[in-house]
């Protein structure tokens, strides 16, 4: 099968691979990239397991080609520690106890990341809204809107 | 996966290309690359356009334009479509309503297809490159037409006189038991001198209440009045069965729910 060029930014650094026509992003970014944050629950789009962030907004990568990314800015739960130090979401997960077996984790933090970049301060109503998509089997979701609440806390008072 | 992806510049090209077996058009991927992940082999190329047009919103002396490209996110945060953000909203969760547009929408099976329900209530024109239908000849249709959708154009509602309703039994996101988008004129004193009820997961695709409607008109939205409509809100319907409801359940509730949104 004819292979097809992909290139796009992945949490910063330039990526350049070539997949088969009809390659799914997730499939690319595990499987090609090596990158295996996004994970791959009902690929039919009901999880938000393979969440990442294109341009700004936030995608399902099992339903999204890899050759419709050309040209754009993707992220990921692993581009978010810098320098060894935990983003202020990953921190949080792990102080509330919002992960269990993790699967869901770098969908849900994805997710969140893209409610507090738009809205630094949510109410809980706006949380529990932002990881609507996002099915978690473990924990009850109440300790994963507690995590996020709680990195909107602390980014507010870094910024402060 | 044996899937090709083809992008054209122009919808003119793209639905040559689509006139060959096995080609599907890709919106937004929540249907057609879904099918694909699911194992669906009788789609071995994906056809998609990268014209701006398809994604343009226009709003201008009461009417709207949606190009079949605009995604449910880009409708409900649109200050102009505010009456119909609550059907946009009703769109799975927040990645998928960055994804899902208008044109997929308008082919989704029950239990999808929650924002052509509202389309539906409101009589949309379908458009695609050399035609335009009333989207009920396009919902009847729709299994074989091979057009691509361009966009839909509607009269924008004002906001009392539009009402939508999503029931379903997960919270605060779930798949619909049935969804309900009504449209309706009112005299002064509240009396109903026209009526459009649209059903969504009460047949395979949306679906107009001709007999509730019928039986609107001329009511005041009380309790009583309103009683015959709910009793002739089920003709005929056909509900799917799915694994959130049973068709007999469907049908049970839906008067129960219609009543809650006619007197809300």
């Amino acid at each position: 099968m004819a292979k097809v060029p992909v290139q796009f930014t992945l949490n910063g650094a330039e990526k350049a691979e070539f997949v088969d026509s009809g390659t799914t992003l997730l499939h690319a970014l595990r499987d090609k990239i090596g990158d295996t944050s996004p994970k791959g629950g009902c690929h039919q789009g009901t999880c938000g397991a393979c969440s990442v962030i294109i341009d700004g907004e936030l995608r399902l990568s099992c339903l999204t080609l890899a050759e419709t990314c050309n040209g754009a800015e993707i992220r990921t739960t692993s581009g978010l520690a810098e320098a060894g130090v935990l983003h202020p979401l990953q921190r949080a997960f792990l102080d509330a106890f919002a992960t269990q077996c993790g699967f869901c984790t770098p969908g849900m933090i994805m997710a969140a990341k893209v409610l507090l970049d738009h809205t630094p301060n949510p109410s809980r109503e706006e949380v529990v809204e932002a990881l609507s998509g996002n099915i978690c089997r473990c924990t009850g979701y109440e300790p994963i809107i507690q995590a996020v609440l709680r990195a909107a806390r602390a980014n507010s008072q870094n910024a402060a | 996966m044996a899937l090709t992806l083809q992008t054209f510049s122009t919808v003119k090209d793209a639905n040559a290309a689509l006139m060959a077996e096995g080609t599907r058009y890709l919106g937004g991927g929540t249907l057609a690359v879904r099918a694909a992940n699911e194992g669906d082999v009788s789609v071995s190329s994906l056809v998609r356009v990268t014209e701006t047009s398809l994604s343009a919103i226009a709003v201008s002396g009461g009417d709207a334009r949606l190009g079949a490209s605009v995604t449910m996110a880009a409708i409900a945060r649109h200050p102009e479509l505010a009456a119909l953000a609550p059907a946009a909203r009703a769109v799975g969760g927040p990645a998928i309503r960055n994804m899902a547009t208008v044109g997929g929408n308008l082919f989704a099976p029950a239990p999808y297809g929650d924002f052509t329900v509202a389309l539906l209530a409101l009589d949309a024109i379908v458009a695609t490159e050399d035609s335009e239908v009333p989207i009920q000849t396009f919902l009847a249709g729709r299994d074989t037409s091979r057009a691509i959708v361009t966009g839909v154009t509607f009269v924008l509602p004002r906001a009392e006189s539009f009402r939508f309703l999503k029931v379903s039994r997960v919270k605060p996101k779930g798949v619909s038991v049935l969804s309900i988008a009504t449209l309706l004129e009112r005299t002064a004193d509240g009396t109903v001198t026209s009526a459009r009820i649209a059903l969504g997961c009460m047949a395979d695709r949306p679906m107009r209440a001709r007999a509730a409607e019928k039986a609107l008109l001329g009511c005041k939205l009380t309790a009583e009045e309103i009683a015959l409509a709910l009793a002739a809100a089920g003709e005929g319907t056909s509900p799917i069965t799915d694994p959130v409801a049973s068709a007999w359940y469907r049908n049970e509730v839906l008067p129960v729910h219609l009543g809650r949104l006619l007197l809300a």
